[in-house]
């Protein structure tokens, strides 16, 4: 009675050609589902399109089995064009059971008449109840107006391999490149990287199993699309957002990567531990937070800036370090792909809320810098733009991003090596007589630092408030000396930074304002809005701290302006929060504060990107308030 | 393996040193601190091996003894409190060739920073590591250490400290990878400098605990010992510490033991009364962490621009032909 995989003529069916899709596959973790998207997502790139994934991960390494909770998958946006973000609802989602699936049905993650391709192995489960949860659950998707077709996954699987359960997923990846008309070839070459690191034999059962759910498709799946791509003209890299910041690491000519396990950053760290060592580069694993930070200052001070790498949690505990290195001077850059918080929060899901902790955190007054990635392209290259701007100032450079570009996979232009990149070698030439650790300039507050190993150059390092010959100094002159070129400092780089771009007009009835992840998404909504006559315009932050210049008059050619985090705010609809009493989210706060402008703010915390079309919704409402 | 350029340029200017060129600031510890008996060791130490000033880096915490690095005359690195082990550890993987000193109080190292210090164990990096132990928080005024003796009346504990001391010699010799560890006290400097003397020699993560007096906070609990040197256990040993006759004729209480022993060492190291004074433990075959990471190593452009091709390549997706 189950559909198998036999000699059966294709369907006749014409492909429909599409502009995009959103493609959803969903499993209990472990079943690969993840592996079944990625692989999907380069096979497409390589065709030529455009993509972005989105992974959909559990918080447990072995959730329980068929739990709305533990539904682990991931998303994939194709198109013609680039995409430069997660999209909108689901529009085909293959789900390995209806529990995963009912999970993602209910939080409004698929698109109304969504095609769902379901395992049916269930219908002949041992255990009535998964029979009956399964049977309720398809008469509930065919009466929501859903395009549902049952898939022997199982049946299908294990006449090829002994565990199915291990299998499904290379099927499924066989019946998407059939469904969305990609290449053999390509397909099986993507399995080949995939698994390559296996033996041939491992290879060849996957490419197999493609095979065969490419066949199946073809014989009963009644519909094809096809979403034409432009010939790649040159080459690209696909990777995620915490391999980019690996290869940024690696590419910006530091050899130290200091850090203690942390989800959602550690992946980051897994990847330089694999290649770091080739270029002379070192991945330690300290024995906390803390000692990652330490060992990282300590690492900068006797040699090249050295990097650590963390997330929310972990950050606070760097703080006290951090104000050490920016109290002594020490060049540092500290990564943090921020999660959901406070306190351990949403370890797997994306959130944009350590902003005013990197910004503002430490105690005392800690001027340090705060730059954000603002995609996958932008995290490799912000981090050799964050250990340049940390040497030349001598300073902390905070390097954020999110869990929502940690996964996040999206070609852009392969980097080409600059020797620029390479940090220059550790200055062990004499220290003329007379100059002083401290010998800060006036106008930019730099001062040149002395590396251990430079004769004439001893001197004791502190965290104590001290004087120009780093001698501890209480008094009231040395210590406003300090705190005022270390300030100056930021300054100094604040000149050398580029006015934002506006995306759309420079003047209008609204203004977005984003930082960090959310830039392919805040200028797809408004360029949709704009589309529909709405005199909307953005603007993406990637400095924070310092801020560049010339962002007052953007302002002012503006009705409007409202920020666009995935942070919390609060709602202004409450009934006891009011002008007097409403938190803002965090860059709304910061340039409220910096411009003495009535800056709004919108967001979400739902740990998940935020969606293009959620935020176009929100821009139409927003026009038809009146202006505050 | 390849050389550090720093290390090749080392040879190149090979000049003496008095004990002056080691002398930083004028210590502002109290008078009759041990802190200063443990400073005369150290310049005298850095003077004896002609150390380079420039190449040598005194690293310490917060604490009465964390400003140890101010009055030397070398680099130094006046961290945070507790902190004072990852510190040093980056700065000897970054640069294997600096001679790195470690100084830190009981509370330093024993409560703030004790999860550093039995990583630092394992790690086991070629420093000298001197626990200055006065039993007592003296920086922030009297307040009971981990060291400090049950019922102990401080700021904190005014009826009395509540627990037994922590043994900082059981602890570090019960740490996988220990591999030096002795134990000096500041009242009988002879052996103080000739310990940091092994120390200094001993290739790997050198431990010496100094017991020390804090005459402001504390000044009375050492007195049994300092009125009868056979409260006194001297260790010796042809591999260990080996007495002048005036040494040997004051402190008769002597036990020879083979540093070897690390059995041996945790029952001697178990003993308060009579203290023990030499080296207890030493084991030059266990591996160094900046060793087995390959710390030092050089790189070039060419290598780090083929680094980053073959890893880009993995992930290029090439134009069609």
């Amino acid at each position: 009675m189950h559909a198998s995989v036999s000699p059966r003529p294709p369907l006749e069916k014409e492909a429909l050609v599409l502009e995009e899709h959103i493609v959803e596959v969903i499993s209990d973790s472990g079943e690969g589902a993840q592996r079944c998207g990625q692989s999907l997502g380069a096979i497409a790139a390589k065709m030529g399109n455009g993509i972005w994934t989105t992974e959909i991960i559990p918080a447990e390494i072995q959730p329980p089995a068929r739990s709305v909770a533990g539904a682990s998958g991931i998303r994939i946006r194709i198109g013609s064009g680039p995409v430069t973000n997660g999209g909108d609802e689901t529009d085909l989602v293959v789900a390995f059971n209806e529990q995963v699936l009912l999970g993602r049905v209910s939080a409004g993650e698929l698109k109304p008449g969504a095609t769902i391709l379901l395992e049916n192995s269930w219908r002949e489960h041992r255990d009535p109840k998964v029979v009956a949860s399964y049977l309720e659950t398809v008469k509930m998707l065919k009466e929501g107006g859903f395009r549902l077709y049952e898939l022997p996954l199982e049946a299908a699987c294990s006449k090829l391999v002994t565990d199915p359960r291990r299998g499904k997923n290379m099927f499924v990846l066989g019946i998407l490149c059939e469904i969305y008309s990609l290449d053999a070839k390509t397909a099986h070459d993507q399995v080949a990287l995939t698994f390559g690191k296996k033996d041939a034999k491992v290879v060849k059962v996957n490419q197999g199993l493609v095979d065969a759910g490419r066949a199946w498709a073809a014989e009963h799946i009644d519909f094809k699309f096809r979403i034409p791509a432009p010939a790649v003209k040159e080459p690209l890299v696909v990777v995620n957002g915490n391999t980019a910041l690996g290869l940024g690491v690696l590419a910006s000519g530091m050899d130290i990567c200091s850090m203690y396990p942390i989800t959602p950053a550690t992946s980051t760290s897994h990847y330089l531990s694999e290649c770091f060592e080739r270029v002379g580069g070192m991945v330690h694993q300290a024995e906390d937070e803390i000692a990652a930070c330490a060992f990282a200052v300590g690492a900068s001070y006797a040699g090249r800036c050295a990097v650590t790498i963390t997330s929310g949690p972990g950050y606070s505990l760097k703080q006290e370090v951090i104000g050490l290195a920016v109290m002594t001077e020490i060049p540092l850059v500290v990564i943090n792909v921020q999660r959901g918080g406070p306190s351990t929060g949403q370890p797997t899901k994306a959130e944009q809320s350590d902003l005013l902790a990197s910004t503002y955190g430490s105690h005392g007054d800690a001027p340090k810098v705060v730059m954000a990635a603002s995609g996958i392209e932008d995290c490799f290259y912000s981090v050799i733009t964050a250990r340049k701007i940390a040497e030349t100032f001598n300073t902390v450079v905070v390097l954020l991003s999110d869990a929502s570009l940690a996964t996040a996979q999206q070609p852009f232009p392969r980097p080409k090596f600059s020797e620029d990149w390479m940090a220059p070698p550790i200055d062990q030439t004499p220290v003329p007589e007379g100059m002083k650790p401290y010998d800060w300039d006036p106008v930019t507050g730099i001062a040149r630092r002395f590396v251990p190993g430079q004769p004439g150059g001893m001197h004791t390092l502190t965290g104590l408030a001290h004087d120009r010959a780093s001698k501890v100094a209480y008094d009231a002159t040395s210590n406003e000396e300090g705190l005022r070129h270390r300030s100056l400092k930021l300054a100094a780089l604040q000149k050398t930074l580029k006015t934002p771009e506006v995306f759309g007009d420079r003047t209008g009835e609204l203004l977005v304002i984003g930082w960090g992840s959310t830039k392919g998404t805040i200028e797809e909504a408004v360029a949709r809005a704009r589309k529909e006559g709405l005199a909307v315009s953005s603007m993406h932050m990637k400095y924070i701290q310092p801020m560049p210049s010339g962002i007052r008059e953007i302002l002012k050619g503006f009705e409007r302006v409202m920020t666009v985090e995935t942070a919390w705010s609060d709602l202004p609809e409450d009934e006891l929060i009011d002008e007097d009493n409403r938190r803002y989210s965090p860059l709304a706060l910061i340039l409220r504060s910096r411009f003495v402008v009535d800056i709004d703010c919108w967001g979400q915390a739902r740990g998940q990107p935020i969606k293009p079309g959620a935020l176009l919704e929100v821009i139409r409402k927003k026009l038809q308030e009146p202006p505050r | 393996m390849t050389m550090p350029v720093t290390q090749c340029i080392i040879k190149l200017h090979e000049e003496r040193h008095d004990l002056e060129d080691y002398q930083g600031g004028v210590p502002r510890w109290c008078s009759g601190c041990g802190d200063n008996a443990i400073l005369t060791a150290v310049q005298r130490l850095c003077r004896d091996e002609n150390l380079a000033p420039e190449r040598t880096v005194f690293v310490s915490g917060i604490g009465c003894s964390s400003r140890f690095p101010h009055y030397m005359k070398t680099y130094g690195f006046h961290g945070l409190h507790g902190r004072a082990f990852p510190v040093a550890e980056g700065i000897k993987m970054a640069r294997p060739e600096l001679k790195v000193f470690v100084n830190t109080g009981d509370g330093d190292c024993c409560s703030i920073g004790a999860g550093h210090w039995i990583h630092a164990i394992r790690y086991n990096m070629d420093m000298v590591v001197i626990l200055h132990d006065n039993h007592v928080y003296g920086l922030t005024k009297k307040q009971a250490s981990p060291t400090s003796p049950i019922g102990f009346k401080s700021n904190t504990t005014p009826r009395g400290s509540y627990l037994e001391a922590l043994n900082p010699l059981t602890v570090t010799l019960g740490v996988q990878n220990v591999s030096f560890v002795a134990q000096a006290v500041d009242w009988v400097p002879e052996l103080l400098f000739d310990i940091i003397n092994a120390a200094y020699h001993h290739k790997g993560f050198s431990f010496i605990r100094i017991i020390q007096r804090c005459p402001e906070f504390l000044p009375k609990v050492f007195e049994p010992w300092l009125a009868d040197p056979a409260k006194t256990l001297i260790l010796t040993h042809k591999d260990g510490l080996t007495l002048s006759p005036e040494t040997a004729r004051t402190y008769k209480n002597q036990l020879a033991h083979d540093p070897a022993d690390i059995d041996r060492a945790r029952e001697i190291a178990s003993s308060e009364d009579p203290i023990p004074v030499g080296i207890l433990y030493r084991n030059p075959d266990v591996p160094c962490y900046e060793e087995v990471r390959h710390a030092g190593a050089m790189r070039t452009a060419a290598q780090l621009r083929a680094g980053l091709d073959a890893e880009l390549d993995r992930v290029t997706v090439w134009p069609r032909s």
